[in-house]
């Protein structure tokens, strides 16, 4: 890769960004979280009743709150730009699809980085009140940020499909739901009843949560990353699937 | 510069663009016509790179659109129909943006950014959001992004639609100007604009090319190419008719309208304006005629292009309109 092929990634992303912070949706998005993430961590969680020195009633319930609000950021990503008629003029730029599909996906995963990032208070806290893992810590935060990005990919190639941004937005929080449901306990320990266990292994091997609950504990294993990182590019190339059958009619 | 080879693009059954040749040099403004849904936003979509076709070439510079798409994209500039822009940029912003993406830096940045707006006269409204313009500035806002990396070939989609009389006049003015070292391709609905800017036009219909010439050239295939009208103070409609038609070198003529006395003469043989308008000339001094008018028809575009372009049965109905 060199730096020729990095740089109209690197204007796209930066025009995404100016876009994100021009219009209300990077404030709405970062400002709910941070309240959402507040109020489940403290009350509904009960944080301070835990006594734990440990962030996973924190973590715990960001495949939940990313569930409708990543979508929400990712679903302008490419359809408004077809409502627009403004992917007429960047597809016909001297830019490869592929260089605006990851200029356009790392600008919005940089919104959800910072939101991330964001929710710094709580680490403090927690290590004002007593002696956490900091390294368990930065695992859950890796993993959290890999989450969403898988999220975004996902959200970005239901984008893709269609200039209606709820028809977008609805197809993401579909995917990602199965994404959630196909290893949570309570549909697992459904599925142990009467399905064999390579099946229900199968199945929860596909969830997001087998996968973000093992980095939650401090273990960053190569899989899960690895896991992360493939559902990212398969949700981009179908992505670039999707545009060029979309340009092909 | 733009060479068209056969190019072909079928939707599902529908044949949009049915085997489309053509070349392009520089210095040339060619005028791409056609009634709507004949195929010219698709074909200008494919030369640009935008969609890729089902069959046949384009070649921009000799660089191949299909196997070098960047070489080809970079000598492009291209203003697509509806002129998009990003609504929540500023028109600076847009303005950068692209010239960026054209891989321009630093000082010759912002100097293809000055240039641009003062060509397309957006000084007024160079720190206002796209959103907020009306339609004239935000076309021209699309327009000054096609032309901001001074490239050699042009590409306009209709680039005087939902313009006024004025700022269409400025348009066509610039597209001649820069017509002069570019190779410009443009649409348009508005057959003046082809008298004005062109250097050459194709009429394409139901995706294919019907006509193929310059602007003379194609006005000449109209009906009345050549024919001489004479009009007169007065007289009877039929009487000068007649006397008309004695004349050795007249096919025919027809009266145009009684009051003022119009009657419009067509040669026996093609070319024989000239002959012609001096014998009307004579015989209207031998019969104390008097004139208020004789000239040669230059043929009209738009009824070469009604002609050409309307089904076979509505051709008569419109011929006898």
């Amino acid at each position: 890769m060199s730096t020729l092929a990095l740089h109209p990634i690197r204007t796209i992303a930066k025009r995404e960004l100016s876009g994100y912070f021009s219009s209300p949706v990077a404030f709405v998005f970062i400002v709910i979280f941070l309240l959402l993430s507040g109020f489940f961590t403290f009350m509904v969680a009960g944080f301070f009743e835990r006594g734990e020195a440990g962030l996973l009633a924190f973590f715990s319930w960001h495949p939940w709150l990313y569930l409708f609000l990543v979508p929400a950021v990712g679903m302008r990503m490419w359809s408004e730009e077809r409502r627009l008629g403004t992917i007429e003029l960047l597809l016909t730029m001297p830019v490869t699809p592929w260089q605006a599909i990851v200029g356009k996906f790392f600008a919005a995963w940089a919104v959800l980085g910072l939101a991330l990032v964001l929710t710094f208070p709580v680490v403090l806290t927690v290590n004002y009140l007593g002696h956490p893992d900091n390294g368990v810590i930065f695992a859950g935060y890796l993993g959290s940020f890999l989450m969403a990005g898988a999220y975004l990919a996902i959200s970005a190639m239901t984008s893709a499909m269609t200039r209606n941004q709820v028809v977008s937005f609805i197809v993401a929080v579909v995917i990602s739901l199965f994404l959630i449901l196909a290893g949570w306990p309570p549909v697992t320990n459904m599925l142990t009843q009467w399905a064999p266990s390579w099946f229900v292994d199968g199945v929860a091997a596909f969830s997001v949560m087998t996968h973000f609950e093992s980095i939650q504990k401090g273990v960053i294993d190569s899989r899960d990353i690895l896991y992360f990182l493939s559902l990212i590019v398969f949700a981009l190339f179908t992505t670039g699937v999707i545009i060029r059958a979309h340009r092909a009619g | 510069m733009i060479k068209v080879r056969n190019l072909k693009k079928t939707f599902g059954p529908k044949v949009a663009v049915d085997g489309v040749s053509f070349t392009v040099e520089k210095g040339e403004v060619l005028g791409f016509l056609g009634p709507n849904g004949a195929g010219k936003s698709t074909t200008m979509r494919m030369i640009t790179g935008f969609i890729p076709p089902t069959d046949g070439e384009v070649s921009i510079g000799g660089h191949d659109m299909l196997t070098d798409p960047i070489a080809a994209k970079r000598l492009i500039g291209y203003l697509p129909e509806n002129a998009p822009s990003y609504a929540d940029m500023t028109v600076q912003g847009f303005l950068s943006f692209s010239a960026e993406l054209r891989g321009l830096d630093g000082a010759a940045r912002s100097k293809a950014v000055d240039r641009v707006m003062e060509m397309c006269f957006l000084e007024p409204v160079r720190h206002q959001s796209v959103e907020t313009l009306s339609k004239g500035y935000r076309h021209r806002t699309c327009f000054a992004q096609s032309i901001i990396h001074d490239p050699e070939v042009l590409v306009l989609d209709e680039p005087t639609d939902g313009l006024d009389p004025n700022q269409k006049h400025e348009v066509r003015t610039l597209i001649r100007r820069m017509g002069e070292k570019k190779a410009i391709i443009f649409s348009t609905h508005i057959l003046e604009e082809v008298e004005a800017v062109c250097s050459r036009a194709i009429i394409i219909d139901r995706g294919k090319i019907v006509a193929n010439g310059t602007p003379r050239e194609l006005k000449q295939r109209s009906e009345n190419a050549g024919a001489v009208t004479l009009r007169l103070l007065d007289g009877s409609g039929t009487s000068v008719k007649s006397r008309i038609d004695q004349l050795p070198g007249v096919e025919r003529s027809v009266v145009v309208s009684e009051s003022p006395l119009t009657v419009r003469a067509y040669p026996r043989k093609n070319g024989a304006s000239d002959e012609l308008s001096k014998a009307l000339g004579e015989i209207a001094l031998k019969e104390r005629w008097q004139i208020l008018e004789l000239h040669t028809e230059e043929g009209r575009l738009d009824e070469v292009f009604r002609n050409i372009t309307l089904p076979d049965s509505e051709t008569s109905k419109a011929a006898k309109e």
